[in-house]
């Protein structure tokens, strides 16, 4: 099912590619700021560079890139981040998920600036994490090389 | 049947062209559908964002500053929701393993 490793175009394209896709995704989660773009978008294109390498390489060669038990810690780590981004604000002494209060330098503005931004890593870990983990849950108990 | 074709799809783009001539201007914090009270009867809040979203937040972005700070909550249900998602992928699809080995 899953024969890409014998066609050395194949591969060869996928692993030049995915790096750039990356890179391309963290610009979108990191530029989510001044461009449309954020979280949701920047960890659907990690996940496509990282669903990229298993279609090219076969799935048991990608787990060196990224083992199939990494999806869903790293799904609820990005949660963890948002919902810890809100209680630090909290114990900062604003309500939840008020950036204002967040323990960082800087104005106010600055302040809901850089809360915005860690949310959207943590929104962008997450979309990512569980995309690969859904497609490894497909592809478990199937026939692959 | 060619014709009927034909003249629906001209009447479908002259709908959508006239439709974009009168839509608001990107941005504009007085266009009619942002100056407007909601149903709900909230007064003017996409107004309001439009106005303040750079200077609250630091971001020209707006919509970013809508998602993630005034609407965080939403956010934070809707990555919650994908992290549901993914767990119950694993809860359903994982469990055919023991399975697999019987056939």
């Amino acid at each position: 099912m899953m024969r890409g490793d014998d066609d050395a175009i194949i591969s060869l394209v996928a692993r030049t590619v995915s790096p750039f896709i990356m890179i391309f995704a963290l610009y979108v989660i990191f530029h989510g700021h001044y461009s449309p773009g954020g979280g949701f978008q920047g960890g659907t294109m990690l996940a496509a560079a990282l669903i990229l390498v298993r279609l090219a390489a076969g799935n048991d060669l990608a787990q060196l890139q990224f083992p199939r038990s990494w999806g869903t810690p790293l799904g609820s780590a990005g949660v963890l981040i948002y919902w810890g981004t809100g209680f630090v604000a909290m114990m900062g002494g604003g309500r939840f998920l008020d950036y204002a209060f967040l323990p960082l330098a800087g104005a106010a503005p600055q302040r809901r600036s850089l809360g915005i931004l860690f949310i959207e890593i943590g929104v962008g870990l997450a979309v990512c994490g569980i995309l690969t983990a859904i497609y490894d849950d497909l592809l478990e108990g199937r026939p692959h090389d | 049947m060619k014709a009927l074709r034909t003249a629906v799809l001209v009447l479908f783009g002259a709908v959508l062209v006239i439709g974009g001539m009168s839509l608001p201007n990107r941005g504009d914090p007085d266009a009619r559908p942002y100056r407007d009270p909601s149903p709900a009867g909230t007064p003017n809040a996409p107004s309001y964002y439009v106005r303040h979203a750079e200077r609250d937040a630091d971001t020209p972005n707006m919509v970013t500053v809508i998602l993630a700070d005034y609407r965080g909550f939403d956010t934070m249900g809707e990555e919650t929701v994908i992290l549901t998602a993914g767990l119950v992928c694993f809860l359903i699809l994982r469990r055919g393993r023991p399975k697999e080995k019987r056939s």
